[in-house]
């Protein structure tokens, strides 16, 4: 089936003219309609837009167009702006918000030949690690329908997982990319700040969140990332680096590449079965010629607290336009303040409201010193944590969780369980560096898949997509998918 | 007990840019309501600010212009509150590392050279605007997002005069720096004004009072001359003041309560993590400071110690600067400068009104101004048919050498010439050569006339007015 393939296999397909993208546009929308139902990765698909725009593919495939994305299906995360289509951050907050512009990732999805389609469940503006803060309903693991797919871009790990689509867009603000891509077995990669533009993306925090892909595996995530990567003048934070061709790095080759194991990140609590497969695919990245050592990320146990001072602080300037006054959900008042606190009140979820309230707090006066400023001097500390271990090492490997897919409602009384649920991946976005996410094995009983975190420099997406791509080549984790899906109907 | 009061004064000006501050949107004036927005200056979900550099550019050219350090490191912040005219709901601005800080501005009060210190001048944006109707409210947010600079000075100012005269020689400075337009019409300028007494002497400051949202320097000037008497009331009937926040009501000519302190704003101010901070660079800062102009009163005082002219005359040229332009270009010499001033304001500033051409295609040449001053001064021609001349020139931009060699209006000073014309008048007009004798000096001007006017106005009055008198003594 033509939505199982990847896209270097499905480009080989499309431009011998042994598959149409229309043939595969359908062949995801089948996959929608007949798994979406129970995995809810989708909060909408316009099947004519896609349809419209497969045929446009073909007439330019065949033209001889040589795009790298031509013809290809991609969903994305409903953090993104695609202009004509809904745009709600899954709040009711933005009820009926149409999105005016493009973003300029999906400006350069299309450029690259891209069909965009679909609007990707999430949790609320991006805030939550299960997906289930979505004011739309609940995704699923489709490795197991009792069980979360991890968050906040939960559709858009799920949906690859599940093959309805090739691959997707998410963001990754604290995890929100690595986190879902690991519990539900696919490639997700957390570029560098300032290394993809942020333009379009609905701000949750403006100085961790970047958008980054999902895929079926590393060489697909490669392609994705070069061509949403780049200097943006839409975005004062992109970075005029150039961009390289990751593809032609993946040579398959890693000997003597030089591997950090922080120790700080290897230590009790973690799921057995995850400590297990990651050291099991540490040894295999040794086997493949990688040389390992310990290092040490002193600040680590300081991550989750200044995360979410500063991700909360950010959120709540960013979260003050959605006030019922220009677009998106009003319920009435006697005056502004009054329509802002109902408007409000009843627009937000309950982890966005929270997280709202924790960022006043510690931007308020009296308070800022003690907690901002503090917790951004502690930032600093974090990423020269990193900057010093990248002296020693060319990457770090972590596990992604240190759980595999937990059941749905199970932390979600618990919001500080729920924090922890993104502690190895956190700081790598108070650092700013790069990270990936890639399947390294399976639990036994249920089967649910675990994430080995590759975490690079600044600009060091090559090096990972280098290593990734090794490990994933002489394993056959990526290979795997839930079954049921994979039925025909 | 007497009490003096202390004033401050943060002066908020739309800068001239031809784009907002973070859009390509048009920074004009007076479009349809929500014609010149876009996604960024509407803060629709997923925007990002680029700051215009042209807006940067302004600040700090103001900061040279007021004598301010210009910091290598400033940075942009978000000042957070909700107001339906504000689209993010909170606004761009620099907090804690402006762009300028730590300057001052002199200028004139009450006959003196006076200081106020201005502490900063930083970028921000401006909101937009809310209108009220009958039975709902609409925002028009074409303002929103239209670069604005906030002035903010010490509090040195002392008088409701002494603001209203602070305010003025600010907006001439941006004016002539071409920093902002200034129209107060169209709200390019607006003020808050902190004010608060204290009994003379004591050096620790009284209650800070704020009035906000000023949009006419008169309205500041009756507001200070309110507030300082109502604040003295207060204390002198033993009273106690706090800080809190006024509105100025312009037609009830009153301050009134907006907020008290315990309603104050937290503005929660944060870092603007969408902007880079700005560290201009050496060449950066050299390209802005090539745009420095001279400030009116440094202009005044040049003209005045250069050219050695009275005050009327450099305020005059401080006013017009294409007028000055002209003058500087006309004046060769300090030791005439006040003949060329003369001309260039009495006579062509005159004839410019008159006939209602511009400065840039009067046809007569700068030099030519000295060239007919020469012809007076070396007795070529009377000042009278100088005028003459002058309109002349005007008229086809000839040289007034030419003009006067063409028309024969040379000034006649053969004595013998005089001579005839004298004894002629002095025959024609016995009786006043009679009074004259009789010891009736106005007699003399009379006949001097006579000869002017047999002449054409062409015989040198000075040796007229000598051979008449010879001539009539010695009868």
């Amino acid at each position: 089936m033509l939505n199982q393939l990847t896209i270097s296999e499905l480009r080989t397909r499309l431009t011998k003219r042994a598959a149409s993208s229309r043939e595969l546009v359908q062949a995801c929308l089948d996959q929608i309609k007949r798994v979406d139902p129970k995995v809810h990765a989708f909060l909408s698909v316009d099947e004519q837009d896609a349809l419209a725009q497969a045929e446009i593919a073909d007439r330019a495939i065949a033209a001889g167009l040589p795009q790298p994305l031509l013809g290809i299906p991609i969903a994305v995360k409903d953090v993104l702006a695609v202009k004509g289509h809904s745009l709600q951050c899954g709040s009711k907050i933005l009820d009926k918000f149409v999105s005016p512009y493009d973003a300029t990732v999906i400006a350069r999805l299309r450029k690259a030949g891209a069909i965009v389609f679909g609007r990707l469940n999430m949790d609320e503006f991006a805030m939550g690690s299960s997906t289930e803060n979505s004011a739309f309903g609940h995704t699923r693991n489709p490795w197991d329908l009792e069980r979360v797919p991890g968050g906040s871009s939960g559709g858009s790990s799920a949906a690859v997982a599940a093959d309805e689509c090739i691959a997707s867009l998410g963001s990754d603000t604290g995890g929100s990319i690595r986190q879902p891509a690991a519990l539900c077995g696919v490639v997700g990669v957390k570029p560098t700040y300032g290394r993809v533009s942020r333009y379009g993306l609905v701000a949750f925090a403006s100085s961790l969140d970047q958008i980054g892909p999902f895929a079926k595996d590393v060489r697909d995530a490669a392609i994705l990332t070069r061509v949403i990567a780049g200097h943006d003048s839409l975005d004062s934070t992109s970075i005029p680096e150039p961009v390289p061709d990751y593809a032609i790095q993946l040579t398959g080759d890693i000997k003597g590449l030089r591997l950090g194991l922080p120790k700080e990140y290897f230590i009790g609590g973690m799921d057995k079965e995850v400590a297990a497969a990651v050291q099991t695919a540490v040894k295999h990245l040794e086997s493949l010629g990688a040389v390992t050592q310990e290092i040490s990320l002193p600040h680590t146990d300081y991550a989750v607290a200044t995360y979410y001072i500063i991700a909360t602080a950010e959120a709540s300037a960013n979260l003050a336009r959605f006030d019922g006054i220009r677009y998106g959900m009003r319920v009435e008042g006697a005056d502004p303040n009054e329509l802002y606190m109902k408007t409000r009140g009843a627009g937000f979820g309950a982890e966005v409201k929270r997280r709202i309230i924790l960022g006043t707090y510690v931007l308020s006066s009296g308070y800022y010193d003690a907690y901002y400023l503090r917790a951004q001097k502690v930032r600093t500390l974090i990423r020269a944590d990193f900057l010093k271990a990248f002296e020693q090492v060319d990457a770090i490997v972590t596990p992604t969780s240190p759980t595999p897919a937990f059941k749905a409602g199970e932390k979600s009384d618990d919001p500080l369980q729920m924090y922890l649920s993104d502690i190895f991946t956190i700081s790598c976005n108070l650092a700013g560096i790069s990270g990936i996410s890639v399947p390294c094995g399976f639990t036994s009983s249920p089967k649910l898949p675990i994430g080995l975190q590759l975490l690079g420099k600044p600009f060091g997406e090559g090096t990972l997509f280098r290593i990734a791509h090794a490990y994933e080549q002489s394993t056959n984790w990526h290979k795997e998918r839930p079954e049921w899906t994979t039925k025909p109907s | 007990m007497d009490y003096e009061a202390v004033i401050g004064l943060e002066t908020h000006v739309q800068l001239k840019t031809r784009s907002k501050m973070w859009c390509g949107c048009a920074n004009e004036f007076g479009a349809p309501p929500n014609t010149n927005v876009c996604p960024v200056c509407l803060g629709l979900p997923g925007v990002l600010p680029v700051a215009n550099e042209e807006a940067l550019r302004l600040t700090v050219l103001t900061g040279m212009l007021l004598n301010c350090d210009i910091p290598r490191h400033a940075k942009f912040d978000r000042k957070n509150y909700f107001y339906p005219d504000v689209p993010k709901n909170y606004q761009i601005t620099q907090y804690d590392k402006p762009s300028t800080q730590s300057g001052h501005v002199d200028f004139e009060f009450e006959g003196k050279i006076v200081r106020v210190h201005i502490t900063r001048a930083h970028l921000e944006e401006d909101v937009g605007k809310n209108f009220h109707f009958e039975s709902n409210s609409g925002v028009d947010f074409n303002r929103a997002g239209v670069p604005l600079m906030e002035i903010v000075s010490e509090p040195d100012i002392t008088s409701a005069d002494m603001a209203y005269t602070y305010l003025n020689a600010l907006k001439d400075i941006l004016i002539f720096g071409g920093v902002s337009a200034c129209d107060m019409e169209k709200g390019m300028v607006r003020c808050d004004v902190n004010v608060s007494v204290r009994p003379k002497g004591q050096q620790e400051l009284g209650a800070k009072i704020e009035i906000k949202n000023m949009n006419t320097f008169s309205g500041v000037r009756r507001a200070v001359d309110h507030e300082i008497p109502r604040q003295i009331d207060v204390l002198k009937a033993g009273g106690k003041l706090t800080q809190e926040t006024r509105r100025w009501d312009d037609t009830a000519g009153i301050t009134e309560v907006m907020r008290t302190k315990e309603y104050a704003h937290d503005y929660r101010y944060f870092p603007e993590p969408d902007l880079m901070p700005f560290e201009p660079s050496d060449d950066w800062i050299a390209d802005v400071r090539k745009r420095v102009v001279e400030l009116p009163l440094a202009r005044k005082q040049r003209f005045m110690t250069m050219y050695n002219l009275p005050a009327p005359d450099a305020d005059t040229f401080v006013n017009d600067r294409p007028l000055a332009d002209y003058f500087e270009k006309a004046v060769r010499s300090a030791s005439n400068a006040k003949a060329v001033a003369n001309w260039v304001i009495n006579n062509l500033r005159a004839k410019l009104t008159e006939s209602g051409t511009s400065l840039e295609s009067v046809k007569i040449q700068p030099p030519q101004i000295q060239e007919l001053i020469t012809l007076v001064d070396s007795g070529k021609i009377s000042t009278k048919i100088a005028q003459d001349v002058f309109t002349e020139m005007f008229e086809n931009g000839q040289s007034p050498a030419s003009i006067v060699e063409q028309k024969g209006l040379a000034q006649v000073s053969d004595t013998g010439a005089i001579e005839q014309f004298c004894d002629e008048v002095i025959a024609a007009n016995p009786k006043s050569a009679a009074d004259f004798k009789a010891g009736k000096a106005a007699a003399l001007n009379f006949l001097k006339g006579q000869v002017m006017k047999a002449s054409k106005g062409k015989a040198n009055p000075n040796l007229v007015g000598k051979i008449l008198e010879r001539k009539l003594k010695l009868a």
